[in-house]
């Protein structure tokens, strides 16, 4: 007897492996030797999620109950398979062309990329597949019951809901670490695939091991084994012809149309080859899994109590024989089972969910900046995450709620009714180019609607959700609506019932939707790349069958081309084509010709989309618009970037242009002043040069003569070294070098310093007034360099004042910032034109004896400019008065 | 008869030097310092020589050689031009110009008088 904690422990160790498995075909695949994971043996097997804990429990328990109705199940996938030339070959297609993730995102891209069809879809799909999620949860807490109660009489001695609960949480948590590791742009799952067929194997190894234990090692052999048979009810069920056939449609249905199955059928595969493989070898896969199903299900009722859950026959024959590790490998084989139908399954809707609900709705919070920005991928794990616990907590209460009571075969056919609402929506989208967004919709949910009042909500039994009168006497005691009797039709199985109703009203609903709402161009153009996707796929850019006229051809070249180009490419076509005088035919390799000749002039897209409207609106496919579209969207971009950096050029070359001048202007400039300097340099040189020449060689001067010459060097002398002083200081002063020392000290002390050094040693005299000036007034500047400014400024007056009685009175005036002095004498004013000049350098004003250089007052200037203050020149009636301003 | 001089230059000292040295030699030197007004003054004068400082109040001495040479009068006049400010630019200029003989200041005396030696043989 396995106690529940080897059961546990055998659990962990099998999904440990499982994940290990899936780790390293993820890492193969990455590494790329991946090859072997993508063959048409794993592929065949990955369908095979196909048949869950329900078909590996259920079945059994179907027969014991039904007899071989259970064939249904196994017949609808493998009719499917078998015609997967007609409809799968062409769902394959277009799901790997159009890049499809999931139903939902089929359904919204064939009309029209709607999102509100991707929203419905994903609701239905979540609402359809939770009981679904559930019926495995329920498989494998039963199964583990009966570990603990091995007649599966009762409940057991566990308690199945705390049970449930932890099995939920647990498969909540191995769906994140499996599915969710990384995003796959593609949608595709290498590692889950690969743990998929593995758990493909041994569901079906567990289920041939009972099934042989139980024909050889219980039966005795074949032959009694079909005495037993025929002895059984089950030999003698009767064959139910509607119900049959409405089992069998509606397994096929929700082969193609369950979110999981569509992503391994679709969203997983490779290559279309492998569906061809497939197509034979599922079929023989189905007809293994149910080969000992009978045989099981008719021991097991010979062999178990009266009350036996025949559900459980797998696990419960091998116990009730003392075959505990036989039981372990068919526990396994379920556990298989429910884990790999659950992942996929919350894999599949967590993409529709977290694609088409998700993601929208955080784009427009996010605005245009997100799609550009790296954290998408991010969002999208973490919406898939929480995506997968939410659908499988749904799945938990819906088995809370529906107590866990019904047989797995009844839930699961609730499940399939649900999905195969999608059917005529997909169906009418790959076949009809007439089916429109309105029609989708209204057929999917009409067909919604009654699934849920007429087989989900029943199904949690009498007066959980609807109460039993409404089921029996309709709502408001309206017999006809009845949610198992709809218009009156009383007497057929509900489950027959529900499926007729809902997918006869759900396609009638499309088909009229369709034909009395006019489709928007996109849901034609998308309708056109949907029905006609062999013959786009094919050859993309290829045309054939054209109807295009060779004038309207040449007409629509010329006008792309240009008159000359066209023609010589039309009469070179007409030469090869044997027919020099007429337009040649548009054969499809002339208009390939033409298109590629036009796309170097307009784009590729464009190109194509113009040929197309040519040749027929058919071939115009929304990618062609698209591309259109995104060319425009390019050149637009690029025309712009173009306007911008031609303006940003012309910016910049308005600023070379100003630096350009300003260097010309500064250039200009220094050749004036290197060629003052020289000049000023060069000319006292000359004469200390030419007198000291002549003193040398000069035997015949008189003494008279020697001694004036002499002393002309001697003054040349000094002004060559005052010069120098001048321009040294200057050179300083302008390049900011030179370094102030402030003190404090009164005015009336540095213009006496001043007054005192300028008159020593002055060659004329001139009267300097200064009784105007306010003693208190006390300075905080660098005062040696004021007083060189006011020496400039006594010993510029003392030179060229030119009056009778030359006076220069010193005044000041101190308000709130600064401190103002002003010299003024009572000289010929300066002209006015050379105002502005005087402070430059080398302007030289009324100096007809030459000797100052022209720098007092750009010196004075600069100091004042260093000081925080400044020197100006003011107009003044009868005299030059210069201004000194000192800030306090 | 002395020959005589014209030299138009504008401070006293160069005027004093080169008046010392040329009178020496037996020249007659005539002084001129504005350069507006030096080519009415060489009309006058008809100087055998002109000495012409490059720097002048009033005008040019590059502008004062253009007009001269302009003139048929003057076109063979011996001119010898001095200047302070060391561009080449001025050399090349005066050279275009027509000038007989371009000198940067300072000179030595000995160069100055060979120089208008030479003048005057040629």
């Amino acid at each position: 007897m396995a106690s529940i904690n080897l059961l546990i422990a055998v659990c962990l160790i099998y999904v440990t492996f499982l994940f290990l498995v899936a780790f390293a075909a993820e890492r193969a695949a990455a590494q790329g030797r991946g090859n072997w994971l993508r063959s048409p043996l794993v592929y065949t097997l990955s369908l095979s999620i196909y048949c869950t804990a329900w078909t590996f429990y259920g079945a059994v328990g179907y027969a014991a109950r039904s007899g071989m109705e259970f064939v249904t199940i196994y017949l609808g996938p493998s009719l499917v398979m078998i015609g997967w030339w007609w409809f799968l070959r062409k769902l394959v297609r277009v799901g790997r062309t159009q890049r499809v993730t999931s139903v939902a995102d089929l359904i919204s891209s064939r009309y029209g990329k709607s999102n509100v069809l991707a929203i419905v879809v994903t609701v239905m799909a979540v609402i359809g597949v939770t009981p679904y999620i559930a019926l495995q949860l329920q498989s494998v807490t039963l199964s583990l019951s009966i570990f603990s109660d091995p007649t599966g009489t009762t409940d057991g001695g566990m308690n199945l809901v705390s049970a449930g609960f932890w099995v939920a949480l647990g498969l909540a948590l191995f769906t994140v670490l499996f599915g969710t590791r990384n995003l796959n742009a593609n949608e595709r799952h290498n590692g889950v695939v690969i743990a998929i067929a593995v758990e493909a194997v041994v569901k079906l190894v567990a289920l041939l091991a009972v099934g042989i234990f139980v024909v050889w090692g219980v039966a005795g052999g074949l032959s009694e084994m079909m005495i037993r048979i025929d002895n059984s009810e089950i030999g003698q069920w009767q064959v139910d012809g509607s119900r049959w056939t409405a089992l069998t449609v509606l397994s096929g249905a929700a082969f193609l149309c369950l979110p999981r199955m569509f992503q391994v059928l679709v969203v997983e595969n490779d290559d279309e080859r492998h569906l061809h493989i497939a197509s034979w070898a599922f079929p023989i896969y189905l007809m293994m899994m149910s080969l000992f199903v009978v045989p099981i299900a008719v021991v097991g009722l010979d062999l178990l109590p009266e009350n036996s859950n025949p559900d459980l026959f797998v696990l419960t024959v091998p116990l009730s024989q003392g075959q505990g590790g036989l039981a372990i490998l068919s526990f396994l084989g379920g556990f298989s089972s429910a884990t790999s139908m659950v992942i996929v399954a919350t894999l599949a809707l967590s993409t529709m969910v977290s694609n088409h609900v998700v993601m929208p709705i955080w784009l427009s919070f996010q605005g245009h900046g997100a799609t550009v920005s790296g954290d998408v991928r991010n969002v999208v794990i973490f919406a898939r995450r929480v995506s997968i616990l939410v659908i499988i907590a749904l799945g938990y209460l819906y088995y809370r709620v529906s107590g866990g009571s019904g047989a797995l075969a009844a839930i699961g056919l609730i499940s399939f009714i649900g999905v195969a609402q999608f059917l005529p929506a997909m169906i009418g989208g790959i076949f009809w180019r007439g089916g429109t967004r309105v029609g989708a919709l209204t057929g999917l949910l009409v067909g919604f609607a009654i699934w849920i009042y007429t087989s989900l909500l029943p199904s949690f039994g009498p007066d959980v959700v609807l109460s039993s009168t409404l089921l029996e006497q309709g709502p408001f005691g309206i017999g006809w609506l009845r949610p198992q009797a709809l218009f009156g039709i009383k007497g057929i199985d509900p489950t027959v019932h529900a499926v007729l109703w809902s997918l006869l009203l759900n396609t009638s609903g499309f088909i009229l939707g369709s034909l009395i709402s006019f489709p928007k161009p996109l849901e034609r153009l998308q309708g056109a790349q949907f029905v006609n996707v062999f013959a786009h796929s094919g050859h993309a850019h290829g045309w054939s069958g054209s109807a295009a006229q060779s004038e309207d051809l040449m007409v629509m070249a010329q006008r792309i081309l240009g008159g000359p180009e066209a023609q010589k490419l039309f009469r070179r076509e007409a030469q090869i084509q044997g027919h020099d005088r007429y337009l040649p035919e548009p054969t499809p390799d002339f208009l390939q010709r033409v298109e590629r000749e036009m796309s170097a002039s307009v784009g590729a897209a464009t190109a194509h989309a113009m040929i197309s409207q040519l040749v027929g609106g058919a071939s115009v496919s929304v990618q062609d618009l698209m591309a259109v579209a995104d060319e425009s969207a390019q050149m637009l971009e690029y025309s712009n970037q173009l306007e911008a950096k031609s303006s940003e050029l012309l910016d910049t070359a308005r600023q070379l242009r100003d630096v350009n001048a300003k260097l010309t202007q500064i250039s200009v400039q220094k050749d004036a002043f290197l060629s003052q300097i020289s000049h000023e340099l060069r000319t006292p040189m000359t004469s200390i040069r030419s007198f000291s020449e002549i003193l040398r060689d000069g035997n015949e001067l008189k003494p008279t003569e020697q001694t004036k010459y002499a002393s002309i060097i001697h003054v040349e002398a000094i002004r060559l070294t005052r010069l120098l002083d001048d321009l040294l200081d200057l050179s300083v002063l302008e390049n900011g070098q030179v370094s102030l020392n402030s003190a404090r000290g009164t005015l009336a002390d540095v213009i006496g310093h001043a007054v005192t050094t300028t008159q020593a040693g002055a060659a004329k005299s001139i009267k300097i007034d200064t009784s105007g000036l306010d003693h208190a007034i006390e300075l905080h500047t660098d005062l040696d360099r004021l007083a060189q400014v006011f020496i400039n400024l006594i010993s510029n007056a003392q030179k060229y004042c030119k009056s009778s009685e030359p006076e220069l009175s010193i005044s000041a005036l101190k308000t709130e910032n600064v401190t103002c002095v002003f010299f003024t004498d009572n000289g010929l004013p300066i002209p006015i034109e050379t105002h502005a000049l005087i402070f430059e350098k080398f302007s030289r004003i009324n100096d007809q004896d030459g000797s100052g250089a022209g720098l007092g007052l750009a010196i004075c200037r600069e100091i004042m400019v260093r000081l925080g203050g400044g020197i100006d020149y003011v107009t003044f009636e009868g005299g030059n008065r210069f201004e000194v301003r000192i800030p306090n | 008869m002395k020959k005589r001089v014209l030299l138009v230059e504008d401070e006293p000292n160069i005027i004093e030097a080169i008046t010392f040295l040329l009178s020496r030699e037996g020249w007659h030197v005539d002084t001129q310092k504005d350069g507006a007004t030096a080519v009415k003054r060489v009309r006058e004068l008809q100087p055998d020589l002109l000495m012409l400082d490059h720097m002048l109040p009033g005008k040019s001495g590059l502008d004062i050689l253009k007009d001269l040479r302009s003139d048929d009068q003057f076109k063979s006049l011996p001119i010898l031009m001095l200047t302070a400010r060391g561009q080449m630019r001025d050399r090349a200029e005066a050279e275009a110009a027509g000038v007989s003989r371009f000198m940067t200041k300072p000179f030595s005396n000995t160069e100055v008088l060979a120089a208008v030696r030479d003048l005057m043989r040629n």
